[in-house]
C-alpha cells in the first residue's frame, strides 16, 4: 500500500510563508517512511493531510495509486497514533480499542476477539477494564497503538508517538514497534524530530526544514551524503565553516577546497565536516602532511565523553572546530589543553548555495 | 493487507513499566502543616467569623421562610399550596421550565460548539450576544417583548389580525424566560469544550465515527457535568425569574401568574402563610439545585483527578 505525496502545499495564513511547500515523496509499500525535521518544519501537517484531518491547498495524495483527496477522513481506513495519546478518557481500555470496530458495526463476538488479540499484542491483557487515567504514559501509548491497529488499517500514521514519554520507555516502545513492523510489514509513516529514532526505524527518511523537503533517501544516504548543509548539520553533529570562492577555490579557514568549475569568485560557500571524520596530530613533529586540506590550531578545551574525547579547537584563522578522537588514539597522542595541533579536514564537503560537489 | 494475527509471536520485551501505576500522593501527617496555614487561633476566629456571617445572611432567612410557612401548622401549609390559583401558577412555571430548559440546552450547546470549534467572522459578536441577557436588566428583557409583540408593538397589528396572543399569555412568558436564561448552558459548556481540546474528536474521526457518534460518544461524555451544571442553573433561574416575566405576564390570576408572581400577590394581600408556603417551594428548588451542583462538581473533580486533562 504505497503512498505518493505529490506537490503538496498548505498555508495556514496568507501572511506567513507556507507551512508545507510543494512536497513530493513516496512512502514504499510495507516500509517505514519517516518525516524528520525540527518543530515547525511542516512534517506533522503533511501527516495530517494524509490522514484527512487537514486539506491541502494544492497537490494530492495517492494511496496504492488512488487519489484519496476527495475521500473524507472517516472513510480512509488509516490508523493514527497521537503524541498526546488522545485516548477516550471516559472509556475503558477495552472500549477504546473497540471504538474503531464499533463504528464499522462489526458483530460483538468479533469485536471481543479482536480486542483481546490486540490487548495481547500490546501486553495489556489484564488492563482491559482500567481507564486511561489509571495507566502510565507508556501503557497509554500502547493502548493508542492497539486502538489504531484494531480495525486493520491499510496504513499506519504515527505522529511523534514517543514524544511524550521518558527516555527509557521511549527506547522500549521503539524496539517494540520495530519488531511489530517486522512481523506485519504494515506501511507506516512516522513523524519525528528525533534523528536517532529516524535512523533506527526507517527504511526511508524524508528530511524537512521550513516547509520544504530537503532530501529523501535511506538512512545511510541521508547520513553519508547529505545533499544540503541543513541535512548535514541536522543529522548527526557537524562543523560548519563559512568562506568565499576566490581564484577558483573555496577559501575556508586556512584551507583551499575544490569547487565546481566556473563558480564565480566571491560566491559564499560552506564546508561541512563531521567531528569524528577529522584526523588530528601534534604540530611540528615533522611528519605532517601539509596538504591543501590541513589546518593549524590550538586545543582550547578537552572533554572526556567515555568512548571518545571531544576536543574544541581554535584554528589560527579564528574559526572554531570540534573534533572527536577515539579513546585509544587519544591515549596514543597524549594531547594536552593549549597545545598546537594540525587537523586534516580531508572529508570536508563543500556546499555552494544549493550545489554540492 | 498485513494481518495482525500473524504478528502474534512478535514483540515481547522487557517492558519494565508494564505494571507500574502512577504513584498516589502520600497523605501528609496532621502535624505536618505548611507554614502558610497560620496559627490555630487565627484559623478558629476566621472560621467563626465566616460561619456567623453565613448564619446571619443565609441560614436565618432560609429558616424564616419555612418558619413562616409552617406557622399555622402543616395543614394550613398544604391548604395554601392546594389553592387553585397557586396550583395553576405551579403548573405554568413547570410548563415554562419544561419548554425553556431543553430549548436553551440545545441552543446553548450548539452555540458553545460553534464558538469552541470554529473560527468565523462574527464569532466575537456571538460571544458578546450570549452574555447580553446577563448584562441587561430583566425588566428591560421583558419590555423588549412587550415592545415587539404588544398591541402597540412592532408586530402587534399582524399578531392581532391573526388572533395570536403572545404578550400577557403563556408564549410571552416562555419567550421572556428563554431570553433571560439563555446564557447559562452556553457559558458553562464553552470553557469545558475549550479545555477538552480536539484530540479525542480527531481520533474518533480517523476511526470512522460519524458526526453524531462523535458528539454523543466522545464530546458529550467529556462535557456532561458542565452541561448538567448549566442545565440546573438554567432551570433554577427559569423557575425563579421574576422581573422579565412580571412585565410580560399581565398578572392574570390562575392564567398568567408564575410561582414567583403568585408569591408577590399573596404577600401583597397579607396572606403570609400562603406567600411563604409558595416561597418555600422555590426555596426547595434552590436547595435541590445546590445539592445537584455539588454532586456535579464532585464528579467533574474526580474526573480531573484521574489525570484526564
Amino acid at each position: 500500500m504505497s503512498v505518493q505525496v505529490e506537490d503538496l502545499t498548505k498555508s495556514f495564513s496568507t501572511k506567513a510563508a507556507p507551512t508545507v511547500f510543494q512536497a513530493n515523496f513516496e512512502a514504499p509499500s510495507g516500509g517505514i517512511t519517516t518525516l524528520l525535521g525540527p518543530s515547525g518544519s511542516g512534517k506533522t501537517t503533511i501527516l495530517r493531510i494524509i490522514a484527512g484531518l487537514e486539506s491541502a491547498d494544492a497537490g494530492r495524495v495517492l494511496v496504492a495509486g488512488e487519489d484519496i483527496t476527495p475521500v473524507p477522513v472517516q472513510k480512509r481506513g488509516f490508523g493514527l497514533v497521537f503524541q498526546s495519546f488522545a485516548l477516550f478518557g471516559h472509556m475503558t481500555v477495552r472500549e477504546n480499542v473497540a471504538f474503531g470496530l464499533r463504528t464499522q458495526r462489526a458483530p460483538k463476538d468479533q469485536i471481543d476477539a479482536r480486542v483481546a488479540e490486540l490487548l495481547k499484542l500490546v501486553q495489556l491483557e489484564g488492563h482491559g477494564d482500567r481507564y486511561p487515567g489509571q495507566l502510565s504514559g507508556g501503557q497509554r501509548q500502547r493502548v493508542g497503538f492497539a486502538r489504531a491497529l484494531a480495525p486493520r488499517p491499510r496504513l499506519l500514521l504515527l505522529d511523534e508517538p514517543f514524544g511524550a514519554l521518558d527516555t527509557r520507555v521511549r527506547l522500549e516502545l521503539r524496539e517494540w514497534l520495530r519488531l511489530l513492523h517486522e512481523a506485519t510489514h504494515l506501511t507506516t509513516i512516522l513523524v519525528t524530530h528525533d534523528q536517532e529514532e529516524a535512523l533506527d526505524l526507517s527504511d526511508r527518511i524524508v528530511v524537512m526544514d521550513a516547509g520544504r523537503i530537503q532530501q529523501v533517501g535511506s538512512p545511510n544516504e541521508i547520513y553519508q551524503s547529505p545533499s544540503t548543509p541543513f541535512v548535514a548539520s541536522f543529522i548527526g553533529s557537524a562543523n560548519v565553516l563559512s568562506g568565499r570562492v576566490s581564484a577558483g577555490h573555496a577559501q575556508v579557514a586556512s584551507l583551499s577546497l575544490d569547487v565546481p568549475a566556473n563558480t564565480p569568485d566571491g560566491t559564499a560557500v560552506r564546508a561541512i565536516v563531521r567531528p569524528h571524520d577529522i584526523r588530528i596530530e601534534r604540530a611540528g613533529n615533522g611528519n605532517g602532511v601539509c596538504s591543501r586540506r590541513t589546518a593549524a590550531g590550538r586545543i582550547s578545551r578537552m572533554v572526556n565523553l567515555g568512548a571518545h574525547v571531544k576536543l574544541d579547537l581554535a584554528l589560527t584563522t579564528g574559526d572554531a572546530v570540534t573534533v572527536h578522537v577515539a579513546r585509544r588514539e587519544y591515549d596514543g597522542l597524549g594531547l594536552v589543553a593549549g597545545e598546537s595541533v594540525l587537523v586534516d579536514l580531508e572529508s570536508a564537503r563543500v556546499f555552494v548555495e544549493d550545489y554540492v560537489i | 493487507m498485513p494481518e495482525l494475527a500473524q504478528a502474534q509471536p512478535a514483540p515481547r520485551l522487557p517492558l519494565a513499566e508494564l505494571d507500574t501505576l502512577p504513584t498516589r500522593r502520600v497523605k501528609t501527617k496532621a502535624g505536618n502543616r505548611p507554614a502558610l496555614r497560620g496559627s490555630l487561633s487565627v484559623r478558629i476566629s476566621l472560621i467563626a467569623l465566616a460561619l456567623a456571617f453565613l448564619a446571619l445572611m443565609v441560614l436565618l432567612p432560609l429558616a424564616a421562610v419555612f418558619a413562616q410557612a409552617l406557622e399555622k401548622g402543616l395543614g394550613a401549609y398544604l391548604r395554601a399550596i392546594r389553592q387553585p390559583e397557586t396550583m395553576a401558577a405551579i403548573r405554568l412555571t413547570l410548563l415554562t421550565a419544561l419548554l425553556v430548559v431543553p430549548l436553551n440546552t440545545v441552543f446553548g450547546v450548539a452555540a458553545a460548539w460553534l464558538i469552541a470549534k470554529y473560527r468565523f467572522p462574527g464569532r466575537n459578536l456571538l460571544i458578546t450576544l450570549i452574555d447580553l441577557p446577563f448584562s441587561v436588566s430583566p425588566v428591560i428583557s421583558g419590555l423588549i417583548f412587550v415592545l415587539l409583540f404588544g398591541s402597540q408593538g412592532l408586530c402587534g397589528q399582524w399578531l392581532s389580525d391573526h388572533d395570536i396572543k403572545i404578550v400577557f399569555a403563556t408564549p410571552g412568558i416562555v419567550l421572556a424566560t428563554a431570553f433571560v436564561t439563555f446564557p447559562f448552558v452556553a457559558r458553562e459548556v464553552l470553557p469545558a469544550l475549550q479545555a477538552a481540546g480536539n484530540a479525542e474528536e480527531e481520533a474518533a474521526l480517523v476511526l470512522g465515527a460519524s458526526g453524531w457518534r462523535l458528539f454523543f460518544r466522545v464530546t458529550l461524555p467529556k462535557i456532561r457535568w458542565a452541561l448538567i451544571y448549566g442545565i440546573i442553573l438554567c432551570n433554577a433561574r427559569a423557575m425563579g425569574e421574576f422581573g422579565a416575566v412580571s412585565v410580560v405576564s399581565g398578572h392574570i390570576r390562575g392564567v398568567t401568574n408564575t410561582v414567583p408572581l403568585q408569591v408577590e400577590i399573596l404577600y401583597n394581600e397579607y396572606d403570609f402563610v400562603g406567600a411563604f408556603a409558595v416561597a418555600s417551594l422555590l426555596t426547595l428548588v434552590a436547595l435541590a439545585t445546590l445539592v445537584v451542583k455539588k454532586v456535579a462538581e464532585r464528579f467533574q473533580g474526580a474526573r480531573s483527578a484521574e489525570g484526564l486533562r
